[in-house]
């Protein structure tokens, strides 16, 4: 499948890939968005738009995606299932697909236990893997989930989360599968701070040959202190930090902290481009976005391939 | 069962505010046994309703009942001959038993004196935990008799989220997988192979409250 996707066109090429976020603001102020693209120019192939992350309510994914697609950027609109139902999410990916959007991630969403709304009733209509579905039904078969046909299919680069360090375990390889086979073609992996783990997640994926099928990018994500990574490692649901990587954090003072998280940043990546079947990587710097280029050059990322 | 729990004290004190002659009305049902509306109940709630008012230097006067259940028509029409002259109804049934009531005595206000919560069971001695949410196509015997739109808080079919850890929902560390719980008994059972690895198709939620109220007539058991 041939989308607009500038990202789809890199993987295609064999380049390895670079993706990074943005999260949008809690105003209505669209600068913030043109600021934190302007970190991001000529740094990624394409930029992740989150879409209410931590259930804490910011503007709408696909404006932002909108705001930075001006800007030349090729955005990846995040879509969680926890706020729209069928009808809102289809409606919602033919808008996007109108306003010349490419890329769609497909998520569950984090439970709005966690936001800034948790008195919110949440809908899960369907979950991320029925998204994918959904997308693919409409793309492919120019349909909507109810079989009736569209005018337009909307074009888009499908891709979903796959966090290999949750529990259990033995099936994060095995969900990836079921993501394949729902039509997935892009990954971005869970914030990768145990390469061991990620490692033998990876091999099992490989075994499976589903690496074929689908383009991994690999989750990064620079550590700012000890303290985010200790907060990382017990608060944040879904995440392993090893205690060598906080160890190694508390081995320096603390002003060059940051300094020796992108450095730890830098080295996964390097260690990441060297196992098989990681196509690319996606460069998660929380509210740090000015990191990025340091990350990507120091990785020896730039200049990114022209497509 | 449908389980519930008491309102605050204070919340029924200032629902009853103004009245002073009310039936405090229980049921036999679910919710006896889940001890939150049964005879003994009415007991207790009747005893600390009066306390209050004492306190407050208005008497009340209150009529306890106890009803086979509370929703079923026959039973509810047990406090025809009195209910007239009381000036509420205090319902310590669940929300089915409420709206019987305010359905049957159609000039008698009807009240709330349980939060009625979920459809489930006991675990042990005061202990509930929610195991239905009646969506009314039942999928249990594919994943593994365990409720993933009940017991997954995001009511997932593919399995379970980014967040599950050490058997634990991200939603609260007392609050079990869902996931884990049916993978494990897949597993037990031998079909962890053939059920997880299918994708489930998108649920048809008509059948659930999505569709409406819902109503079930038996053709073959009306009079």
């Amino acid at each position: 499948m041939k989308t607009g996707s500038r990202l789809e066109k890199v993987l295609e090429k064999g380049a390895f890939a670079v993706t990074s976020e943005c999260g949008p603001p809690r105003g209505a102020d669209p600068d913030v968005i043109r600021e934190k693209g302007k970190l991001l120019e000529g740094v990624v192939d394409a930029v992740n738009i989150t879409d209410c992350q931590t259930s804490v309510v910011r503007m709408s994914s696909l404006s932002a995606c909108l705001i930075l697609k001006e800007m030349g950027f090729d955005p990846i609109l995040q879509m969680v299932t926890r706020d729209r139902n069928r009808i809102a999410i289809q409606s919602d990916v033919l808008g996007a697909a109108a306003l010349g959007i490419n890329n769609i991630l497909c998520l569950s969403g984090d439970h709005q236990r966690f936001g800034d709304h948790p008195q919110a009733k949440n809908v899960y209509d369907i979950d991320s893997i029925q998204l994918i579905m959904t997308v693919k039904k409409m793309r492919d078969e120019k349909k909507f989930l109810n079989d009736q046909e569209m005018t337009k299919a909307p074009v888009l680069f499908i891709g979903a989360a796959e966090n290999p360090f949750a529990d259990p375990l033995e099936i994060r390889a095995l969900r990836l599968a079921k993501k394949a086979a729902a039509g997935v073609e892009f990954i971005q992996t869970q914030c990768i701070f145990n390469l061991d783990r990620f490692a033998e997640w990876m091999r099992e994926v490989v075994d499976m040959g589903l690496h074929e099928k689908v383009a991994i990018l690999a989750g990064v994500t620079p550590l700012k202190s000890v303290g985010m990574g200790k907060y990382m490692k017990s608060q944040v649901p879904g995440m392993d930090v090893p205690d060598a990587v906080i160890e190694r954090l508390k081995g320096v003072p603390k002003e060059k902290q940051g300094a020796e998280g992108i450095k730890i940043c830098i080295e996964t990546i390097q260690r990441l481009r060297e196992m098989k079947g990681v196509r690319g990587v996606h460069i998660m710097a929380i509210e740090w976005e000015e990191k990025v280029s340091e990350i990507a050059k120091g990785a020896d990322l730039l200049p990114r391939p022209k497509v | 069962m449908i389980v519930a729990q008491a309102k605050p004290i204070e919340d029924i004190v200032t629902m009853i505010d103004r009245y002073d002659k009310i039936i405090l009305a229980g049921c036999k049902a679910c919710v006896a046994v889940c001890a939150a509306g049964g005879e003994k109940e009415v007991g207790i709630l009747a005893s600390a309703i009066t306390l209050a008012r004492k306190r407050d230097g208005r008497a009340i006067e209150i009529r306890e009942v106890t009803l086979e259940r509370q929703c079923d028509p026959e039973y509810v029409e047990q406090i025809r001959g009195f209910a007239g002259d009381y000036q509420a109804v205090l319902s310590i049934a669940c929300g089915v038993g409420v709206q019987y009531m305010a359905e049957h005595y159609k000039t008698i206000p009807a009240l709330p004196g349980l939060n009625t919560s979920f459809m489930g069971g006991s675990l042990e001695q005061g202990v509930w935990s929610e195991r239905c949410q009646g969506c009314g196509q039942c999928i249990l015997h594919l994943t593994g008799g365990i409720c993933p739109v009940t017991r997954c808080s995001k009511s997932l079919f593919n399995g379970p989220c980014g967040g599950s850890s050490k058997g634990k929902c991200e939603v609260s560390p007392e609050m079990e997988c869902g996931w884990q719980l049916i993978i494990d008994r897949l597993k037990a059972l031998g079909e962890f192979e053939n059920r997880f690895t299918e994708l489930f198709p998108i649920k048809d939620w008509s059948t659930s409250r999505d569709g409406g109220q819902r109503k079930i007539t038996r053709e073959d058991m009306k009079a």
